[in-house]
């Protein structure tokens, strides 16, 4: 009795959400017909003893108790990971008054982010990073796999797509003057997502290894190497060695598929962790509503 | 005031016991917990480093290794060339990459106008433009190496006549053995034709300039 009154208290709070704990060991608190929720319905089934009070919702027990299912679930799993809680901070912020779809960009640049990851996995299946094959396997999976112009092209101009988001995200912050005190660490985040951004749209590039691929990318490695000092090796680490050879395709593939992609995933999650902590800025023009009192609390 | 000075100075023994750690012993200097804490970070940054400097040195190898021999590739007899114009030829430069390990390079016989000191019995020029790398094609009308990407433009000693170019068309050593004229390693040249080590397109050789890009151990 004790044990099966918990189970359904803990679903209740789940279901709910309000983080109040409910009554313990299997009291009926919402008994009352008004109440109508599943956990009154299962918990009368199941006790017995209320079941006379109210006989009707004995009928749809059964249909009511799989509709319970999931809430039941996610009560399972809230209650061992408190992802409840940790998901109402991030979701369930508060926010400024005037915002508006100019603070979209930011989650529309994720979203074109994760539609390149995801095209990218399945492009991995038929791509072919080597110098010899590269292009006769980019013209393959286009031409010969199924919906393999559908996922190269979403691929293709979803790179473009996130370049132009990105900086339309970040000229919102910019005009915005969301960068300022306390948000300077997301700026510079958002700075290195930015350059992160621009790298995968470089050594991406390469990869079809048609003319413009390679001539494109020559001319990018030895933009590289007119750095001083450091360009001519930062040029042979991009191209393993003096010469754009065997080694320079696979090097530009394992850094656009694993090392770049992991790099941005994480700061991807410091910058949400510091939007979700700092709030969104209120937009420029709008005044702090101030009432008198609250001025002179504040003083 | 004196009691203070008497604390610090308490704080500042290096015995475990005098600063008052509990658990602290005759003669310690150095509580348990430090060791261990200094203990683990030093295990740890083994470890790192026992995967993360094999990765790196793996990375960055070819940075400092040449690892294409020096070779010599035949392009011809000595009777398909001569000393008034230029004659294309195709050599590999990077092996095992197919199409995109081979160049194109220009070969001409010196004559008597070549007043370079450089000691090749045949000019051979290379067209990895020396601005960016894009590949020049040589127009015999004008006797000009001209480039699609940038509008770089040298003459036919491959000097810069016009455009964003830093430094000559880089050259390609030759010898000749048995009649037939023989290819060898690439080198770059200053505006006075004084040969340098292969270099990067876009690093200077004349100049002060020169000093920011150093020789690289991979040429």
């Amino acid at each position: 009795m004790k044990l099966f009154g918990r189970k359904r208290n803990t679903a209740g709070t789940a279901g709910t959400a309000n983080g109040s704990p409910t009554a313990d060991n299997g009291t009926p608190t919402n008994g009352a017909p008004s109440g109508g929720s599943t956990i009154t319905g299962r918990h009368v089934q199941g006790n017995g003893a209320n079941g006379k009070q109210h006989p009707t919702i004995d009928r749809s027990g059964l249909k009511r108790g799989v509709a319970e299912v999931p809430i039941s679930v996610a009560g399972w799993l809230d209650e061992r990971t408190g992802a409840s809680p940790a998901m109402r901070v991030f979701l369930y912020r508060k926010v400024p008054k005037g915002v508006s779809w100019w603070q979209t960009l930011g989650s529309a640049t994720m979203f074109a982010f994760v539609s390149q990851a995801v095209t990218g996995v399945f492009l991995a299946m038929y791509y072919i990073p080597s110098s010899t094959e590269a292009y006769e396997s980019t013209v393959y999976l286009t031409n010969e796999v199924f919906a393999g112009q559908l996922v190269r092209g979403m691929h293709r101009w979803g790179a473009s797509v996130m370049v132009i988001l990105i900086f339309l995200h970040m000229a919102r912050t910019f005009f915005f003057g969301a960068y300022k005190y306390p948000r300077e660490i997301n700026w510079i985040i958002g700075v290195v997502l930015l350059v992160l951004t621009l790298a995968m749209g470089l050594t991406g590039y390469l990869l079809p290894f048609d003319q413009r691929s390679y001539w494109a990318t020559i001319v990018a490695v030895n933009i590289n190497a007119s750095a001083p000092i450091l360009g001519p090796y930062l040029a042979d680490f991009l191209r393993g060695g003096a010469e754009f050879g065997a080694t320079t395709i696979p090097r530009f593939y394992a850094i656009h598929m694993l090392l770049v992609p992991g790099l941005i995933a994480a700061l991807i999650g410091a910058h949400l962790y510091l939007v979700a902590k700092l709030g969104i800025t209120a937009p420029p023009w709008l005044k702090a509503e101030k009432s008198r009192a609250l001025s002179r609390e504040e003083i | 005031m004196a009691s203070l000075k008497d604390t610090d100075k308490q704080k500042r023994s290096p015995y475990t016991v005098d600063r008052g750690v509990p658990g602290g012993f005759e003669g310690e200097t150095v509580t348990r917990r430090r060791l261990f804490e200094g203990g683990a970070l030093a295990v740890g940054g083994l470890a790192s480093a026992a995967f993360g400097l094999p990765a790196l040195g793996f990375a960055l190898g070819p940075l400092f290794s040449d690892p294409s021999p020096r070779r010599l590739r035949d392009v011809g007899a000595e009777a398909e060339f001569n000393d008034q114009t230029y004659i294309p030829r195709v050599i590999t430069i990077a092996p095992d990459s197919g199409e995109a390990g081979k160049t194109t390079i220009y070969v001409r016989k010196r004559s008597q106008q070549d007043t370079d000191r450089l000691d090749q019995p045949y000019i051979v020029i290379s067209t990895r433009c020396a601005h960016l790398g894009c590949p020049v094609r040589h127009v015999q009308a004008s006797e000009r190496f001209i480039c699609p990407c940038h509008g770089g433009i040298y003459d036919r000693y491959g000097k810069v006549a016009g455009g964003p170019p830093v430094r000559p068309l880089d050259r390609f050593e030759t010898v000749v053995q048995g009649g037939r004229v023989l290819v060898g390693d690439r080198f770059s040249l200053n505006s006075k034709l004084e040969r340098f080590s292969t270099r990067d397109p876009s690093n200077h050789v004349d100049g002060l300039w020169q000093y920011i890009y150093p020789p690289r151990p991979t040429t």
